[in-house]
């Protein structure tokens, strides 16, 4: 059941793949324009690396989260899903999850390609990886508590962005501060457990949260 | 058995009905009738569970809905005015899903035949939006052949449907009736369905 619903945002995915090709051009856009805006000073990109990365994944996880569950809405089959003896929950857990393959999986994927525009050293690309692997999937899981909340009002995406940028800074942080800390020869262990303590706890309180959201804006 | 007991349903300022009374037994037919936007909408959505009355209470067999939560989920159908399915999804997938989602996994033989029964036969493999209104209608109400609940609430499930098929759903529906299932339905058109206990609620 929680494998059927992956199942079938992924299907829905493939069958219009722009809406995914979107999301990570215009990571790669924003991620390239910043070399060729600020020049090609080494030492200025590599320190710039992380955070501008980062941010660019933040707001490409924004950008994808109205339509996590306002095409739902509209043809009826959230009804359908609020109506299921399934855990509403578990169907939230799901969609969260379908939302990080189609969207954060790909911006992962893609980050080190983006790094090397900044002249990151491997170790430092190994580690931004590893905490956008980390830290995507609480952006997908905070993200749907927004989507939730908002859904179904006017101008619905400018006020998702401001619910739930705030949220994202912790995992913002932390993610940066990863790379910058393995830069400065620092260990980042406190880091990456620390992202692995926002993606437990996101996993745990944003289904419930946002299936509780859900409840709500269906009334 | 499903009971409402003063329903009083307000939307904004407006009050749109009040002390609605009803008990629905085993095989028995509930149609609510009334003019455009006097509630019968918003009530049947009330007896799914989407929303709450302002006041009264809705048990089914005994306990209110609310408490039941999944338990009541599990023995109920609702079909609204929105179709439920989605557009770049074939006809079968939908019906898979729909049904998933429901609680009843069906395999693809069982989701093609409940769709060639609905009149569907040579278009399970079509995206749903190319299908007609009415076709659309089809593969959102072929969800009653596979799920086995008791109660069924459904909103016009008339609404686009052609002479032959709303002959088939009448005859759905009185096979269902005939074996101690419960429906709930509105609709605008003439359709006579035998059945033990017909009751009919009128809102003002």
């Amino acid at each position: 059941m929680f494998f059927w619903i992956i199942r079938r945002d992924l299907l829905l995915a493939m069958r219009r793949r722009s809406d995914v090709f979107t999301t990570l051009f215009f990571f790669v856009i924003v991620v390239s324009l910043f070399p060729l805006s600020v020049g090609p000073e080494m030492n200025m990109l590599r320190t710039m690396a992380p955070g501008v990365v980062w941010v660019a994944a933040l707001l490409a996880a924004m950008l994808s989260l109205g339509r996590m569950f306002s095409n739902d809405y509209l043809d009826g089959t959230l009804e359908q899903m609020l109506l299921s003896p399934q855990s509403l929950s578990l169907l939230v857990l799901g969609k969260a999850l379908a939302h990080w393959l189609v969207t954060g999986v790909p911006l992962v994927l893609m980050a080190p390609v983006l790094g090397i525009q900044y002249d990151l050293p491997a170790e430092a690309l190994f580690v931004l990886t590893v905490s956008l692997l980390l830290g995507t999937p609480v952006l997908s899981l905070i993200g749907a508590i927004g989507a939730a909340l908002t859904l179904g009002l006017r101008g619905g995406g400018v006020l998702v962005s401001l619910l739930v940028l705030p949220l994202y800074i912790p995992v913002l942080i932390f993610g940066s501060g990863a790379v910058e800390a393995n830069m400065a020869g620092l260990g980042y262990d406190a880091h990456m457990s620390l992202l692995g303590a926002f993606l437990l706890v996101s996993l745990v309180f944003a289904p419930w949260a946002a299936a509780a959201s859900l409840r709500v804006s269906m009334e | 058995m499903l009971q409402g007991s003063d329903l009083v349903c307000v939307r904004g300022d407006r009050r749109l009905f009040k002390n609605v009374n009803f008990t629905l037994g085993a095989g028995g037919l509930m149609q609510v009738g009334g003019p455009n936007g006097s509630g019968k909408t918003s009530l049947l959505r009330m007896l799914c569970g989407l929303s709450n009355p302002a006041l009264g209470e809705i048990q089914w067999c005994g306990t209110p809905i609310q408490s039941l939560g999944d338990e009541y989920y599990a023995s109920m159908t609702y079909i609204g005015h929105l179709s439920g399915t989605k557009d770049d999804l074939t006809a079968i997938e939908n019906l898979r899903i729909s049904s998933a989602l429901a609680g009843v996994e069906i395999d693809e033989p069982k989701a093609r035949e409940a769709l060639q029964h609905m009149g569907l036969a040579s278009r399970e493999h079509l995206p749903v939006k190319v299908l007609s209104q009415g076709q659309r209608r089809r593969v959102a109400l072929a969800r009653l052949l596979v799920c086995q609940t008791t109660l069924w609430i459904l909103d016009e499930p008339l609404a686009a449907l052609d002479v032959s098929a709303v002959k088939l759903i009448q005859q759905l529906l009185e096979q269902h009736l005939e074996q101690g299932g419960m429906v709930v339905m509105t609709t605008h058109q003439e359709i006579e369905i035998t059945a033990a206990s017909i009751t009919q609620l009128q809102l003002a």
